[in-house]
């Protein structure tokens, strides 16, 4: 086996998801893989996110670099012709990213450039061609098998391969840094898409698909000015504040904090939902969570039925308590 | 310019599926079906570029069984002027669908192909990119907003990433693909609904657009989720935040 990771990586640091990703390829087979990491960018970020990950896990057996301004803002046509010429030239068994928007967005098109059948989001890995992915928004499982050839291209549910904790000995295991040779990159697809902006979330409470506590209101919250309740018992506990679609679709917070089937699949440790009955397609984007919390008026709300711990009980009085006698985030 | 739009039948959105007894797969027969609502979003958004007089048709596009044909109709009773159909057997697999999308562009040249950025059967989310990929065109995957401008032949796109949002220009033609807060899908009227049953749909065999399907997946076998064990009833806030941090040490 010798896998090829694509790394993100932001001012410097490398996304946890990323060393999943790693993680993942460490799983393919119990022989010593070789895993290299290629990470793209430019200017001194791009370096020292280069001997962050060197050092990031000990699989990890070489560091790819591919310095250019072509790479400076993420974009698909690019990378995807990166990961092509990063593959002729090291012909990799695997190529593997994380199921994040990036990963979604190059994963694809460079498979389609390598003329092979992408795997996306894996969350169980039997066997170097045998992989486990949710379909149904999760209502089902699917083993599938590749029988194509190199490389086997997959993105991995970072939730589904927690990383080890880097063991002080690390130090020791420094993987070598060498640049990619872009002399022959091709220019033609690059001057076609052109990096506009961005523009973030309030960055104060984690993202929503990494958060380690999720705390979700539906439509049993009945307005907007209720959210804010829910916000604030959000920020005492560092958590990401989540939704039902039929909370977005009243009006009550924007489409990008919903969770479920058309939204986001989260896996928090704990998952806490008010006044959420428990739709299908919003179990669908939640039910990996490890620790559910549900709280609503109705006791027979099919959220209870998922539920590691239920309240029955009115929102409005449970959510200012609770927000009052939670400990704050450590 | 003309607008390409692929749509997939899928066992429709408010129906609880069933994995068949033998693990083959997920029971279809005599269950609704529907079109995935990501591609409803993809067609409401050509709809509306065609309606404000940016693009003059909008052709959908379908491929799988003959009932097919069916989600062609629906779409035709949205509003797109003529549908494609493409005869398949067995299992689609994302490189395979873009293989023969990119065969029914380069016969009908469009400017742009906007389709939904996954299916809610499979869950993919490769198609798009993938085609992308196979004709050298830009992609803008998971858009929360379209403009185009007509005079600079270029499509701007929000897109929904991890954490936010961003926004791409693109060089036309394009591949766009369709996140869920793009726009909220038109229903069809009766009279659409009478109207699309005249509207032509061309028929294609994989052998006539000479795609080969690389068989290089195979579906090993499908099972249901492990289900969670019920839980406990507490009866108070303090009950809860007890077994919170005592039981399930997560806070």
């Amino acid at each position: 086996i010798s896998a090829l990771v694509i790394v993100e990586h932001e001012g410097g640091a490398i996304k946890p998801q990323s060393v999943s990703a790693v993680a993942a390829a460490k799983s393919l087979s119990d022989d010593d893989n070789t895993i290299a990491m290629l990470l793209a960018g430019s200017g001194p970020s791009l370096h020292l996110a280069a001997s962050r990950a060197a050092t990031c896990h000990p699989s990890v057996s070489q560091v790819l670099v591919a310095d250019s301004d072509k790479f400076s803002y993420s974009l698909a046509e690019p990378w995807a012709k990166l990961v092509h010429l990063v593959h002729q030239r090291g012909g990799y068994s695997h190529v593997i990213a994380a199921s994040s928007s990036f990963g979604k967005n190059v994963l694809p098109r460079a498979a389609a450039l390598l003329d092979v059948s992408p795997i996306t989001d894996i969350v169980e890995i039997s066997g170097s061609s045998q992989f486990v992915r949710p379909i149904y928004a999760g209502n089902a499982l699917c083993t599938v098998r590749y029988t194509g050839a190199n490389p086997c291209m997959l993105t991995i549910r970072a939730t589904s391969f927690p990383v080890p904790p880097v063991s002080s000995d690390s130090k020791l295991n420094e993987a070598p840094i060498s640049q990619v040779d872009l002399s022959t990159f091709d220019e033609d697809i690059t001057g076609k898409s052109r990096y506009v902006g961005h523009t973030s979330q309030d960055t104060e409470r984690p993202d929503l698909g990494n958060a380690r506590i999720v705390v979700t209101g539906g439509r049993g919250l009945k307005s907007a000015e209720n959210f804010k309740m829910l916000e604030k018992l959000a920020e005492k506990l560092g958590a990401a504040v989540g939704a039902t679609r039929a909370a977005v679709d009243a009006g009550f917070v924007p489409n990008d904090l919903q969770v479920g089937q058309t939204g986001k699949i989260v896996a928090p440790e704990l998952y806490m939902a008010f006044g959420v009955s428990g739709a299908i397609q919003h179990l669908a984007g939640m039910r990996d969570s490890k620790v559910i919390v549900a709280v609503n008026k109705d006791a027979d709300a099919p959220i209870f039925q998922v539920a590691d711990y239920g309240l029955v009980g009115d929102l409005f009085v449970v959510i200012p308590e609770l927000s009052e006698k939670l400990p704050g985030k450590k | 310019m003309k607008i390409m739009v692929p749509i997939k039948r899928v066992i429709d959105y408010a129906v609880k599926i069933r994995v068949k007894p033998d693990k083959t797969g997920v029971e279809t027969s005599n269950v609704k079906m529907s079109m995935n609502p990501f591609c409803e979003i993809a067609l409401e958004e050509a709809l509306r570029i065609k309606e404000s007089g940016l693009a003059t048709e909008v052709v959908a596009v379908s491929m799988g069984p003959t009932q097919c044909v069916d989600t062609l109709r629906t779409g035709l009773a949205m509003g797109a002027e003529r549908g494609i159909y493409v005869e398949a057997k067995g299992d689609l697999f994302p490189l395979s669908v873009a293989k023969i999308l990119k065969k029914l562009i380069e016969i009908e040249k469009p400017g742009l192909l906007i389709l939904g950025k996954q299916a809610i059967d499979d869950d993919c989310n490769q198609t798009g990119q993938m085609v992308a990929g196979l004709l050298g065109w830009p992609q803008g995957t998971f858009a929360s907003k379209v403009l185009l401008d007509k005079e600079k032949q270029v499509a701007t796109v929000e897109r929904e990433v991890d954490g936010g949002l961003e926004t791409l220009c693109l060089d036309l033609p394009a591949v766009i693909t369709t996140d869920l807060r793009l726009n909220q899908p038109r229903y069809a009227t009766l009279p659409n609904i009478m109207k699309a049953k005249s509207k032509v749909i061309k028929k294609f065999t994989l052998l006539d657009l000479n795609v080969e399907i690389k068989p290089d997946l195979e579906i090993v076998e499908v099972r249901e989720p492990p289900k969670r064990k019920a839980g406990v009833i507490v009866s108070s806030v303090d009950e809860l935040i007890d077994k919170l941090r005592n039981e399930a040490h997560v806070i």
